[in-house]
């Protein structure tokens, strides 16, 4: 498959009173075309941070400080703001995590939609109208819910519409952050599986960021696993969770409850995620990491490959050094 | 939908205007200074001080005192000035009420364009130099005094480069025919071009006084509502979808930053009407400030009692007006 998304060595820090955030902290990462990567971690492992980066978008007093973002042949970090315009929303765009808050209350849904279209595409009203009309179709929206406002739009319907939305311009690559988290688990189905179809349909690359492993296996072709800013495995998503190699990525999976499961109690990862103004020297997990020694505790990592499978831990790099 | 909060929040308009007319009333009765003295003099013989009391219906007691009141004002009778030929208090008022509309209007025209894109473009350069300068004008403009800027601008502009006059509304013999009473929007009525400008050239430097004092204040205002809107998470969506940053904060983020504004700037203009004492002091513009303050100075009772009633009656509808537009502004009001 082409690749279609290169991202290299990527950091994103923010400058914040108390110090330096380093949310994403040296992560690469490659996105294949009609591919979907799902991108999980815990709350601050700075998921998000990478997602909102692939589109400029970090705001301050964040800012991407090192390494390189190529998407389909153009750097990234190096756009002025009105190429980046022209990339988002068009090129790449992106579904966020809450439907309620993610649109303008005073703008009819229609006019969000016929707004997207005319900034990018110089055509008349009258086709930009039926253009928005057939997108809330695709996902689901009845036409004569154009001039309503957001304010009437339930959940579940309001993340249709930035479904709707995002796919509008035909885009290459989507960026969804969550986007079944604020919804029922009913809900939450729907729009996975409306986004699987949507996707085949138009051969869309998808990062589909979530904490919810189980979500993200549904649709995704590979997993990459985030911890404190840092990449820890990345593989298939049969091969993660057949053979996961990082401890961490083992902790996660045990901590998905199964309804089958023998278990009467849930499994948590004791500890909390680091502090990112201040991470532990060496691995970054190794405070919470039951194979944690002492190399562990002095030395960070390096990223190994085994065949097609990324992991950044000391029990797989073969010598100490 | 929409009907039945307009008419709910039209009756909701009465009982604050009952208490607004009983405060009124009863501050007229316990200010210093006694009415009939003020008219007839402290050494007037006491039977003259009995006739004109008995006249002005002070002898009554005060409850039925207030019924009169309350019922002449239901029959829009603001009653009659107690000095001067005795003329109808409302007849005294709309001789200087336009003056001060027209200065009002457009000194608030002023004051909302320095307001808003000042106080939006310090939101966008959040904590910079620029927002910083900003900020101070914020402080700076509200604590201005009005006579000192003012005689400032009259000195640069009227005395030094003799631009723009002094003061007045309007040269002698220069007034339109009487239509509105505005006099710009007379001279345009009756195509008088030489009007038209001579008023206009009156109207700039106390409106730029008066603008500027109260930008500031919206320069805060919309500041920091537009930062909290810039931070909402559709901003950031609209961003997310190419929309370019001028239409995104001009358009998106404005519109939803207005409505906690259009309460305060509602609230300013009211202020507005009841008449800018400094600045119509200091350019001898003849309107509801100075009449007021003159007023009160000769004890006109009936004529302040009136000229007050009339600015409640006012600010009373302002208010209403502005939730009006809030309801054309929010769709989630005009659809509760």
């Amino acid at each position: 498959m082409k690749c279609l998304l290169n991202i290299n060595e990527l950091k994103v820090y923010y400058f914040t009173r108390r110090g330096v955030v380093r949310a994403v902290d040296g992560v690469s990462l490659n996105i294949s075309r009609g591919e979907v990567l799902g991108l999980v971690g815990e709350s601050g492992s700075g998921k998000s941070t990478l997602g909102i980066s692939l589109l400029g978008l970090v705001p301050p007093p964040g800012r991407v400080v090192g390494g390189s973002i190529i998407f389909d042949g153009i750097e990234l970090t190096k756009l002025s703001a009105d190429e980046f315009a022209k990339i988002r929303g068009r090129r790449i765009s992106m579904i966020f995590q809450d439907p309620m808050t993610s649109l303008n209350p005073l703008m009819k849904i229609g006019d969000h939609l016929m707004e997207t279209i005319m900034i990018h595409e110089n055509i008349p009203k009258n086709e930009a109208r039926e253009r928005s009309i057939k997108a809330l179709e695709e996902v689901g929206i009845p036409p004569e819910r154009f001039n309503d406002y957001p304010h009437q739009f339930s959940g579940g319907m309001r993340q249709r519409v930035m479904i709707a939305l995002a796919i509008l311009l035909n885009p290459d690559l989507i960026i969804a952050d969550e986007p079944t988290t604020a919804l029922d688990v009913i809900v939450q189905a729907q729009i996975i599986d409306l986004l699987n179809n949507l996707r085949k349909q138009y051969n869309m690359s998808i990062l589909l960021i979530s904490h919810d492993i189980g979500v993200v296996s549904e649709i995704a072709d590979k997993i990459a696993v985030m911890y404190a800013g840092h990449l820890v495995e990345m593989a298939d998503v049969d091969v993660i969770f057949k053979d996961p190699l990082h401890p961490y990525t083992s902790a996660l999976l045990r901590a998905v409850p199964l309804i089958e499961s023998k278990y009467e109690k849930l499994y948590y990862i004791p500890g909390s995620p680091p502090d990112l103004v201040n991470p532990p020297k060496g691995c970054r997990f190794h405070p919470r990491c039951p194979h944690a020694t002492d190399i562990c505790r002095t030395r960070e990592p390096r990223t190994v490959s085994i065949e097609d499978h990324i992991v950044k831990c000391w029990m797989y790099c073969d010598t100490y050094e | 939908m929409l009907k039945a909060y307009l008419i709910k929040r039209a009756l909701m308009t009465i009982p604050t205007m009952l208490i607004l007319l009983t405060i009124i009333f009863l501050i007229m009765r316990v200010l210093p200074g006694d009415p009939v003295a003020a008219i007839v003099g402290t050494k007037a013989p006491p039977e003259v001080i009995q006739s004109v009391t008995r006249r002005l219906g002070l002898d009554q007691p005060y409850h039925i005192q207030y019924i009169n009141y309350l019922s002449d004002l239901l029959r829009g009778d603001l009653g009659r000035s107690m000095i001067w030929g005795r003329r109808p208090v409302i007849d005294e008022i709309m001789d200087h009420f336009p003056a001060t509309l027209e200065l009002s209007i457009s000194a608030f025209m002023v004051s909302i364009l320095i307001g808003i894109i000042t106080g939006t473009e310090a939101a966008r350069k959040f904590r910079s130099k620029f927002d910083q300068v900003l900020r101070f004008y914020g402080i700076l403009t509200y604590s201005l005094f009005i006579p000192w800027f003012g005689i400032m601008l009259q000195l640069i502009f009227s005395v030094y480069l003799k631009l723009l006059p002094v003061g007045g509304r309007i040269d002698p013999f220069m007034e339109p025919e009487k239509i509105t009473g505005l006099y710009l929007l007379d001279s345009i009525l009756t195509l008088n071009i030489p009007s038209f400008f001579n008023a206009l050239s009156h109207l700039v430097l106390p409106s730029i006084t008066l603008g500027v004092y109260i930008s500031g204040v919206f320069t805060r205002t919309v500041r920091s509502n537009m930062l909290e809107v810039l931070r909402k998470d559709y901003i950031t969506a609209a961003r997310a979808r190419g929309i370019p940053e001028n239409v995104v904060v001009y358009r998106h983020a404005l519109k939803n930053a207005f409505i906690p504004i259009l309460t305060m700037m509602g609230l300013q203009f009211a202020l507005l009407l009841a008449g800018a004492v400094l600045t119509e002091t200091t350019f001898s513009w003849p309107g509801m400030g100075t009449f007021l303050l003159e007023r009160i100075m000769y004890r006109d009772y009936t004529t302040v009692q009136g000229t007050v009633v009339f600015i409640a009656l006012l600010i009373v509808s302002i208010s209403l007006l502005v939730d009006i537009m809030y309801a054309y502004l929010d769709p989630r009001i005009r659809f509760r």
